[in-house]
């Protein structure tokens, strides 16, 4: 199998100061990924990257796959919890790359909104305002949403955050279902135990790559110390970064 | 006697059937847009987009005295001027849409004062802020009939959107690139039923009849579609009711339609079964699950 994802000198950022900087690898098609390292640096920004929600400063991201084929799950997502609409609704949008924008829903799509509800563990849920369910039910909702949108590459940005243990047991085996079924998964994780249990592949990111394989080699002491030193804080008086300059003249000239 | 209330009026006198069929126009539009607004926490930027019409409507009527046309292209111009000029300056830069919208608006309204000042006669411009809903000749009903129909076609078709838009805004910026222009799209829709209205109602005053029914029916249905039906019939029904009102007591018409509205959103703030004063303070017990 081929690869899903190549970053190729890849600068992210905000304002010219990069929160991913130089990052270079690939993502192969059925990798299950972690991204992990501290707070700061700059695992949400890639996965902002790639859905395309965030332009590069310097360098790219190769996609060998087409924006309709990826579902992105935001850290926090936008959802406006006191908007009039139920379960039922929240969780058909997932239907939108079938319906589109006036698309009718079908007996068939009816039945895929039902599973997707049970896959979640939230049968009986249709009727419920969005506004009345708890933080792991709302998750809950947002993964069976996830599922509907039948996407290739699943990008998920802290998706068991402030969750029970129960639920998170439940999200994991769904990932790992989707895994399963050929898609690649990359999640932003903070729990080492999950990601040495559940995902053989990890990206450990502090702006830079620490390291990128297997995850018993990456997760190391050494490793972890080394990403904690290189996460320091945004400077504002920071002097443009060289390369980064050069890539630019270089490109302009081409 | 309940014929004489409530009936007469319209059977006798052909300015208030005009007037009827004005203001149940208006209505219809503006329930929907107003549920809209309010969900998309945009309550006061319908206000602030009245004020940027005025000056348009203004320059309208010093440029060609009490023509529809003039007054109606002069208020379309200054709201789109000012819709489109926030709605961008909040997508393309890190400004959000309410600091772009007061901006824009204020710039509209002083440049507004500052020509019909430059005029210097002494116009009378009650009219565009406070209506004429008992003198809509045709041309005037016709537009706004035109108005309302064009907003139910365009809010049909752009209402899945629309929706997502306001519950979702990632999610729909993840899926598809039709976030910024269904929201320009309805921008512009605000800025015609604000047009349409203030023929009716003044420019300042059309805006109560988008967002009153819709802050009262947020208290009677939990429900996105009963709401909009729910605020379609307080819109309509504080427009024939104040238009009743108006006729019998001989005050002006736009304040008494605007201030029945308010009365059913103060007897929905109260007795509304959902979240209103009245259902927390009795006493119930609660349920087992």
């Amino acid at each position: 199998m081929g690869n899903v994802l190549a970053f190729r000198n890849l600068t992210l950022g905000y304002d010219r100061h990069p929160a991913v900087h130089h990052l270079d690898g690939e993502v192969a098609e059925g990798d299950l990924l972690a991204i992990c390292g501290p707070n700061g640096a700059g695992k949400s920004t890639l996965l902002k990257g790639i859905a395309g929600v965030l332009s590069p400063l310097t360098g790219r991201i190769e996609g060998h796959i087409a924006a309709r084929d990826i579902a992105y799950l935001p850290q926090a997502a936008e959802v406006d919890r006191s908007f009039p609409i139920d379960v039922y609704d929240l969780v058909s949008m997932g239907l939108w790359r079938r319906a589109g924008l006036f698309g009718g829903i079908s007996r068939a799509d009816r039945v895929r909104i039902e599973e997707a509800l049970a896959a979640v563990g939230l049968e009986g849920f249709e009727a419920r305002p969005i506004g009345t369910l708890s933080g792991g039910q709302m998750q809950r909702a947002l993964f069976a949403r996830l599922l509907l949108q039948d996407a290739r590459l699943l990008l998920l940005d802290e998706p068991f955050t402030a969750l029970d243990a129960g639920t998170i047991t439940d999200l994991t085996a769904l990932v790992k279902r989707w895994n399963g079924e050929g898609r690649t998964v990359i999640a932003v994780l903070h729990d080492f135990e999950l990601v040495r249990g559940h995902f053989p592949r990890t990206l450990l990111l502090a702006r830079e790559a620490v390291a990128w394989g297997a995850t018993g080699e990456v997760l190391t002491p050494a490793n972890l110390a080394e990403a904690r030193r290189m996460c320091e804080a945004w400077d504002e008086d920071a002097p443009a970064c060289a390369p980064s300059l050069k890539a630019t003249a270089a490109g302009r000239a081409a | 006697m309940i014929y004489d209330l409530l009936i007469a009026p319209f059977a006798e006198f052909d300015f208030m059937r005009r007037a009827l069929v004005g203001v149940l126009a208006l209505g219809i539009g503006a329930g929907p847009i107003g549920v809209l607004m309010m969900l998309r926490r945009m309550s006061l930027a319908g206000d602030a987009m009245a004020h940027a019409i005025l000056p348009g409507a203004a320059v309208g009527f010093l440029a060609a005295g009490l023509n529809l046309f003039a007054m109606t292209v002069g208020g379309l111009v200054a709201g789109f001027a000012v819709a489109l000029g926030a709605g961008a300056v909040a997508r393309a830069t890190q400004m959000k849409e309410d600091a772009a919208l007061a901006a824009f608006y204020l710039i509209s309204l002083a440049l507004g004062v500052l020509l019909v000042s430059l005029r210097g006669s002494n116009v009378d411009l009650l009219h565009v802020l406070f209506g004429t809903v008992l003198a809509l000749d045709d041309a005037t009903l016709l537009l706004i009939v035109s108005i309302s129909s064009l907003t139910l076609v365009a809010l049909a078709l752009a209402w899945r959107p629309l929706v997502l838009e306001s519950v979702d805004p990632g999610f729909l910026r993840s899926v598809s690139r039709a976030g910024a222009p269904t929201h320009l799209i309805f921008l512009a829709l605000v800025v015609m039923n604000l047009v349409g209205g203030f023929h009716a109602l003044g420019t300042l005053l059309a805006v109560g009849l988008m967002m009153l029914p819709a802050a009262a029916g947020r208290f009677w249905t939990r429900e996105l579609t009963a709401l909009v039906g729910v605020s379609v019939l307080i819109a309509c029904g504080s427009g024939v009711l104040g238009l009743l009102v108006s006729y019998h007591s001989g005050v002006p018409s736009g304040p008494a339609i605007i201030l029945v509205a308010g009365g059913a959103y103060a007897l929905s703030v109260l007795f509304g079964p959902v979240g209103g004063l009245l259902p927390r303070f009795l006493p119930q017990r609660h349920l087992e699950a």
